[in-house]
């Protein structure tokens, strides 16, 4: 059976469209925390999405349900004890990280789960992710249009939320809570690199070739969602795990973008002595 | 009496009414920054009180906008996050307006963050040093984006009606702040 084959196949399809729909929602979160200078809240929550997994699954609990607990708790007191910054974070993935493996070595799941989380295990994905994915979608597809204006101006003009007394708290809770929701089901889909990839890879080439802000957000999408695709048809036909390969294909798309501007750059230098 | 825990400026007594520009003057690090900074909840008000009209709108420019490495934001799509008009803007911005704002220069960047608190909905503008960065030529176009008819509240038609919100500017320039302000404070 051809790659094309298994990709066509019933039974990978609701995988393919619960990644779909990953792919094409956390790179926009990504842009937003890139934005913020918080792109390293991905993996912090990644890592406490994964502990969090694996002692629901170590209890019976589905990953794509265990996963959210964790994380949505690690935005809340981030987000609560108003800990801005990547330094939040950088503790986040040292305390999800310990929890994981730890959890991993004294369960009767052993490492193998705990691999497979990191991993990624998007080919088990069943009814319940891809509702999770689709939930997800929707959530962030309401709640962007209302955040990203308000998260902007708090950005650029911060000093405007002080001086104005607004309850500045609910926009930055309610972004948190849905960064760490994205990276839950990212990571109880496509593993935590994966959606640590997704989140950082896709908004870096934005930020790097984009005109303006809703460009951005364009290129996010067409960037995580051409990825996945790509990562998904050669996981297959490499009979590879899905996560690294994900990976490899953002990094290879980041360092063509790189090289395509470099070479942009050069031209542009040279030009005006031709012209002359 | 205002200051960061222990006092910096004051005891201060002064008004801003609609349609007036009011100018703080005085030496380095008499508190002129730090008077703003207490009218926008960014100090600590000691002593004494600050009263707002009801229903105030504030907006604050402060020294340094915030320059990030990388900013993937057009100034025309900044404007519209501030809630600020695009209808009147000064030619100057307007050319520059469909560029990212991390490729604009220190100054076109300045003039753009303080058009953003110009044309929005502020009653209150609050300016701290906006001559930062500015040459003398976007010195000048500055003085008149800050004009009564400048500063006169837009409708969503663009319509201007009478000048009803005041600005309160701090600058260490005193020729700028006579060409600017309809009144002058001095700080001691």
């Amino acid at each position: 059976m051809s790659a094309l084959d298994l990709f066509l196949d019933p039974l990978f399809r609701l995988p393919l469209i619960t990644g779909m729909a990953i792919a094409l929602v956390v790179p926009l979160i990504g842009a937003l925390l890139l934005l913020r200078d918080e792109w390293l809240a991905a993996l912090g929550l990644a890592h406490l999405a994964a502990a969090s997994a694996l002692l629901g699954l170590a209890v019976g609990l589905p990953a794509v349900l265990g996963a959210p607990l964790g994380a949505l708790a690690g935005g809340a007191v981030k987000s609560l004890t108003e800990a801005r910054g990547n330094l939040a974070y950088g503790f986040m993935i040292l305390l999800g990280w310990s929890a994981l493996f730890l959890i991993a070595a004294n369960t009767s799941l052993g490492g193998t789960l705990g691999h497979a989380l990191v991993d990624g295990q998007l080919y088990f994905a069943g009814a319940l992710e891809l509702i999770a994915a689709l939930a997800l979608a929707g959530l962030v597809a309401a709640a962007l249009p209302r955040l990203v204006p308000r998260l902007l101006r708090a950005r650029f003009f911060p000093h405007d939320e002080t001086a104005n007394r607004l309850p500045a708290h609910r926009w930055h809770l309610s972004f948190d809570l849905l960064s760490a929701l994205a990276m839950a089901i990212g990571t109880a889909t496509v593993g935590l690199m994966g959606a640590f990839a997704l989140v950082l890879v896709p908004a870096w080439i934005a930020f790097r070739i984009a005109p303006g802000w809703t460009w951005t957000m364009a290129i996010c999408a067409l960037v995580g969602a051409g990825g996945y695709l790509l990562a998904y048809l050669a996981a297959m036909a490499l009979d590879q795990p899905f996560g690294p390969v994900l990976v490899a294909v953002l990094i290879t798309l980041a360092a063509t973008v790189e090289a395509g501007q470099g070479l942009i750059g050069r031209i542009r230098l040279v030009r005006p002595r031709q012209v002359r | 009496m205002a200051g960061y825990g222990r006092p910096v400026v004051g005891p201060v007594s002064l008004d801003v009414f609609p349609g007036e520009v009011v100018g703080l003057w005085g030496a380095n690090g008499c508190g002129k920054s730090t008077l703003l900074n207490a009218i926008a909840d960014r100090a600590d008000l000691l002593a004494g009180r600050i009263v707002r009209m009801p229903g105030l709108v504030i907006a604050y420019q402060a020294q340094q906008p915030i320059r990030l490495a990388s900013m993937p934001v057009t100034g025309r799509e900044l404007l519209r996050f501030a809630g600020a008009s695009l209808k009147d803007m000064p030619a100057a911005l307007e050319a520059v307006s469909r560029q990212r704002i991390d490729r604009l220069s220190g100054g076109q960047y300045q003039l753009l963050c303080v058009w953003a608190a110009i044309a929005g909905r502020a009653d209150l503008i609050l300016l701290d040093e906006p001559t930062n960065n500015l040459d003398p030529e976007r010195e000048t176009l500055l003085t008149e984006m800050l004009t009564p008819s400048r500063l006169a509240r837009r409708d969503m038609s663009g319509a201007r009606a009478l000048p009803d919100r005041g600005v309160l500017l701090v600058s260490h320039e005193r020729r700028f702040l006579e060409e600017t302000c309809s009144r002058m404070i001095e700080i001691a």
